[in-house]
């Protein structure tokens, strides 16, 4: 059973956002996508500065069995990168939530992230997502 | 069993099936107009005698001209050896060899190639080889408009002094990408591009070509021009002659110290005979932190468990099944028997014979520029030191003169008339370590009794 901390809000591309105390958001993608996923070899993070609508292709997680795309989960602009995973893209594998951190965005609009998925409701959608 | 898989029998059953009175009405979607009803230039069928003797009639009419033709596709020595090894069975039959516990001997040989390669361009990584030059280029511009980050322009900045043909192919698939190719003029006396005529101020550029010898054999000033690129943020793509790269500076230490970013060519010198036009092989080098944006596939060593060697395809970051439709490569058909022969040609030359090849064809070229440059109403046109090939210009247009030449079995050269207008009656002239002493007095002959 994959991990879904409560406090998070979550995307149905997997990704999950997390208010900070200064109003931006933190991204990155869930325990369950990154078990989907399989042993990451390759993170490519979206620039500084870069304006992203909610939807938008922003990164790119490629593990041993595909690339796939991860999805701004809100609209705003980048403010910083988690330049880490570029030379230990299995962070995302080991600890999704913290370490694996993958950007932060300045949110246009903070109430985008309230009609996110909140912790049960994202439980509930991988749960149906498996059967 | 039949060599026809379908008897009459066969095809009445077929059509009954999907409910079709006759084979006409399979082909009824298709209007009338559009049907080849006959083809009036196609011949009646003969028996294979007649084929045989047909085929034979028209072999005969083939010669083998002295050829000084260039332009691209150059004719080497290929020591007997290197076929004799490249179409054994193993290697033929080979299609897709990647299965790595079937195939270790074509995964050592494809790792052996990007060794070599990569030493000849003193780059990084080596790909495994992609269809041909001109294809290898216009990977090469897609690769960098996904490497420069920086640059939003999508600018490439293509001399006119790389081949036209290439240009054409570039052009063709990037253009509806975006991409924006601008012609960089050559110096007229040099056949180059001057440093000193480029935009002081020249914006946001993506990626600046540097042909390297260029399409009129002349060499460029790679050094002050890859200065240039990384100054202005543009990253450079090389594209270079592999014999010539056995003598003079390669890519990967252009500039000051950081070389070329992409470096790509055709790899037919090495081990491929001219054969009308084909097939032929593009390669590609990278400097490593652009790897993962480079298409084709990298083969790597590792080993295993026993701790015996084994050699597995590692990367192929932009490829249709790592990332289905948004693949990136978009011409990277992997040319393995090209390469096979051309791993095996330059093993067997080796760094002294790769030099040797490329020194003696060098010379003669030198010494065939000379001898044709003495004939009255010839001269050469560039001034700066030039490969394997030269620009005449002659007393009358080329296409003539080739037709001429022709006729006395020399294949002249290249006419630059229609893609280099401003030149005049230009010939572009090559010879590489084939050619004799006495081959180019024979030309020299020939040229001055067509001229005469």
């Amino acid at each position: 059973m994959s991990n879904v901390p409560n406090e998070l809000r979550y995307t149905k591309s997997h990704e999950w956002v997390r208010t900070e105390a200064d109003g931006s958001v933190t991204v990155g993608i869930t325990d369950h996508a990154q078990e989907l996923l399989g042993d990451m070899v390759f993170i490519e993070l979206p620039e500084i500065e870069a304006n992203y609508t909610a939807g938008d292709e922003c990164a790119v997680v490629e593990s041993v069995k595909a690339a796939s795309d991860v999805y701004s989960p809100i609209s705003g602009e980048v403010i910083a990168i988690n330049e880490d995973l570029t030379e230990t893209p299995e962070t995302i594998n080991q600890d999704p939530f913290d370490t694996g951190w993958m950007f932060k965005m300045q949110p246009e609009d903070a109430g985008e992230v309230d009609e996110l998925m909140d912790a049960e409701a994202y439980a509930e959608f991988i749960a149906d997502e498996e059967h | 069993m039949p060599f026809i898989p379908h008897t009459d029998d066969d095809t009445r059953e077929m059509l009954a099936t999907i409910g079709a009175d006759s084979i006409e009405d399979l082909f009824d979607e298709i209007p009338s107009g559009l049907r080849a009803t006959s083809l009036d230039r196609i011949p009646a069928g003969r028996n294979e005698m007649a084929v045989n003797r047909l085929l034979q009639e028209c072999a005969a009419k083939d010669t083998q001209p002295l050829s000084f033709l260039g332009a691209g596709a150059y004719e080497h020595h290929i020591p007997a050896a290197v076929w004799q090894l490249t179409t054994r069975g193993e290697f033929y039959t080979a299609y897709t060899p990647y299965q790595a516990e079937a195939s270790q001997g074509t995964l050592q040989l494809l790792y052996e190639f990007q060794t070599m390669m990569a030493e000849l361009t003193a780059m990084d990584v080596s790909n495994a080889s992609l269809y041909d030059g001109a294809s290898a280029l216009a990977e090469a511009v897609l690769m960098a408009v996904r490497a420069n980050r920086k640059s939003k322009s999508k600018r490439i900045l293509m001399p006119a002094t790389v081949h036209p043909t290439y240009r054409s192919v570039v052009n063709t698939i990037v253009r509806h990408q975006g991409i924006k190719l601008e012609l960089v003029d050559y110096d007229r006396q040099g056949g180059h591009i001057d440093p000193a005529s480029l935009p002081a101020e020249p914006g946001d550029i993506t990626a600046l070509v540097i042909p390297q010898p260029n399409f009129f054999g002349s060499l460029e000033d790679a050094d002050a021009l890859t200065d240039w690129a990384q100054q202005h943020g543009a990253l450079v793509i090389a594209v270079v002659n592999p014999t010539a790269m056995a003598l003079i500076k390669p890519p990967g230490e252009w500039g000051n110290g950081e070389g070329a970013d992409i470096v790509c060519g055709e790899g037919q010198p090495l081990g491929a005979p001219l054969a009308s036009g084909g097939p032929y092989f593009g390669f590609m080098c990278c400097a490593q932190q652009h790897v993962r944006q480079m298409p084709g596939r990298i083969i790597g060593r590792t080993t295993d468990l026993e701790g015996k060697s084994g050699y597995v395809l590692t990367l192929q970051a932009r490829e249709q099944h790592i990332r289905r439709s948004k693949a990136t490569s978009n011409i990277c058909t992997n040319q393995g028997l090209l390469t096979t022969a051309a791993t095996i040609y330059l093993a067997l030359v080796g760094q002294q014979g790769l030099q040797q090849t490329a020194a003696h064809s060098h010379a003669n070229t030198r010494k065939l520029a000379e001898a044709l440059g003495a004939i009255a109403g010839v001269e050469l046109i560039f001034n700066r030191p030039y490969f394997h090939e030269a620009v005449l210009r002659l007393p009358k247009p080329a296409a003539e003169v080739l037709v001429e030449l022709d006729r006395l079995g020399i294949l002249g050269g290249f006419d630059l008339a229609a893609d280099y207008p401003e030149l005049g009656n230009a010939l572009l002239v090559c010879a590489t370590e084939t050619k004799t002493d006495a081959d180019i007095e024979q030309f020299a002959a020939a040229l001055r009794k067509v001229l005469g």
